[in-house]
């Protein structure tokens, strides 16, 4: 007996078992038995056609309209059988499109993995997570021979595939330029170059870079467009904006970006982060600039590392663990 | 025996027409039902790609016989536009008529085998097999 013998056998028995008695025990049965159908690939027409070739032998007198009858019905079931394997062949390139960006989200995550540095006198934090599986979002440090560490946060505006192909060209330009790193203006007057000549019209990137020099214990800066960051000064124990000026890459080739300079005493801290944190939004609203200085502020007596978890872990809960732009937020303290 | 027939499509009706001969040479061959219905809803949908696309074309129908096999052959050209991106008709969920039209996928699906030759500007032939099992 084959497969299609059994399969007819099977739900024979079980439509006699209801023709007998209407139990909801049968049509469970029969629930049960069109999951085992689907599964098996059966089409629709062929499962009309099934029924109808039992019920023609449970009844060999079927009047001859009804005969008719099921004829149209099996062919008013063909354009479903059509939608059906449609569906069943989309939905397996969509499983194959997922494991794609699986792939390339993996890749981008070894290409932007940025390890923190260690520096001397100074404590790090960072954190970046994605809002879908590829981020638009960007942080890297680089740390030279003199132990001056760099800093990069950047943001394309948009999201998915096409922010994080863009992101990966940020990042080889800026491993290929490495004697700029000591200029943030610089090294934004480049990069605004490449995005200007590279990068379609209306995908911006906004950027924030920075250099910490320990033998100075001095942070100079840069900012194109990014959202700007925060420099808090322990001895007063205020937290103050980190404005720079300077227009988002890729809007016009000529551009030139300040560069501001910030010395660091003891427990002082410079905030970096992406417009993810800051356009969270919770219930009531957009979350303000100040509630993430309060957040700061509430967690301030743990290391950098444990501040940016935290803040990330409160503002995620804020809003129901649904992550709407990429968040990325980076903390410098100096250690006494 | 040598079952055939050659519709022309230029209207609505030839469509029917030439889905009424595919029934018949099926029915004949010994197809069960479901594949009747089948292979009539495939000449339907290459009938009807010529009626809308070409504007006329024909649709001829035989029988066909490979290593004692017995099946259906359907051959739909016509001289036509042409597909400019086959690959493209050949995807999933492209249909450039907007309507819940199967498209050419479908079409192979339903059947066993499955080719299609077109030139821009000269015109497209589609050839098709169902095999009775």
């Amino acid at each position: 007996m084959d497969d299609r013998d059994l399969q007819y056998q099977k739900y024979k028995s079980i439509l006699e078992n209801y023709l007998q008695e209407q139990s909801e025990q049968t049509l469970y049965k029969g629930q049960q038995f069109s999951r085992k159908m689907i599964e098996q690939k059966i089409s629709p027409e062929e499962a009309v056609s099934l029924h109808v070739s039992v019920l023609e032998e449970l009844f060999p007198d079927i009047p001859q309209p009804l005969k008719n009858s099921y004829d149209f019905l099996l062919e008013m079931m063909i354009g479903y059988g059509f939608a059906y394997r449609e569906h069943q062949s989309l939905r397996s390139r969509q499983q194959q499109l997922e494991s794609e960006i699986e792939i390339a989200a993996n890749m981008q995550q070894t290409l932007l993995a940025g390890d923190k540095p260690d520096v001397n006198g100074l404590d790090i934090g960072a954190i970046s997570k994605p809002a879908q599986k590829m981020s638009g979002d960007y942080y890297h440090f680089v740390q030279d021979e003199n132990n001056c560490m760099s800093v990069a946060i950047a943001d394309v505006i948009g999201k998915g595939i096409p922010a994080a192909l863009c992101m990966s060209m940020i990042k080889y330009t800026m491993d290929s330029a490495p004697e700029q790193r000591m200029q943030p203006g610089a090294v934004l007057e480049n990069l605004n170059r490449v995005v200007e000549q590279n990068v379609d019209p209306n995908m911006f990137i906004t950027m924030f870079y920075g250099l910490y020099d320990p033998r100075v214990h001095s942070f100079y800066y840069a900012g194109a467009g990014h959202e700007p960051g925060f420099f808090y000064d322990a001895e007063k124990d205020e937290f103050e904006e980190l404005f720079t000026k300077g227009l988002v890459l890729g809007v016009s080739k000529k551009t030139s970006y300040q560069e501001y300079q910030r010395v660091l005493h003891g427990n002082d801290m410079v905030i970096m982060l992406s417009d993810g944190v800051t356009e969270c939004r919770s219930s009531d609203g957009f979350i303000e600039r100040d509630e993430i200085v309060a957040m700061i502020r509430k967690y301030i007596h743990l290391s950098a590392q444990e501040i940016v978890d935290e803040v990330y872990r409160e503002l995620e809960r804020l809003q129901e663990f649904e992550l709407r732009d990429d968040f990325t937020l980076v903390i410098l303290r100096r250690e006494v | 025996m040598n079952i055939q027939s050659c519709v022309e499509v230029r209207n609505e009706w030839d469509i029917v027409k030439a889905r009424q001969s595919g029934r018949n040479i099926a029915k004949e061959l010994g197809f069960g039902t479901v594949d009747q219905a089948r292979i009539t809803t495939a000449i339907s949908e290459l009938a009807r790609n010529i009626y809308l696309y070409a504007g006329n074309g024909e649709v001829a129908i035989e029988r066909v016989e490979n290593g004692g096999k017995l099946g259906l052959k359907i051959e739909a050209s016509d001289s036509g536009p042409g597909i400019k991106d086959i690959r493209k008709v050949m995807e999933d969920g492209f249909t450039t008529s907007g309507g819940l039209g199967a498209g050419l996928p479908g079409v192979k699906r339903l059947m066993d085998e499955f080719t299609i030759d077109s030139k821009e500007n000269e015109g497209t032939i589609i050839t098709s097999i169902k095999w009775l099992r």
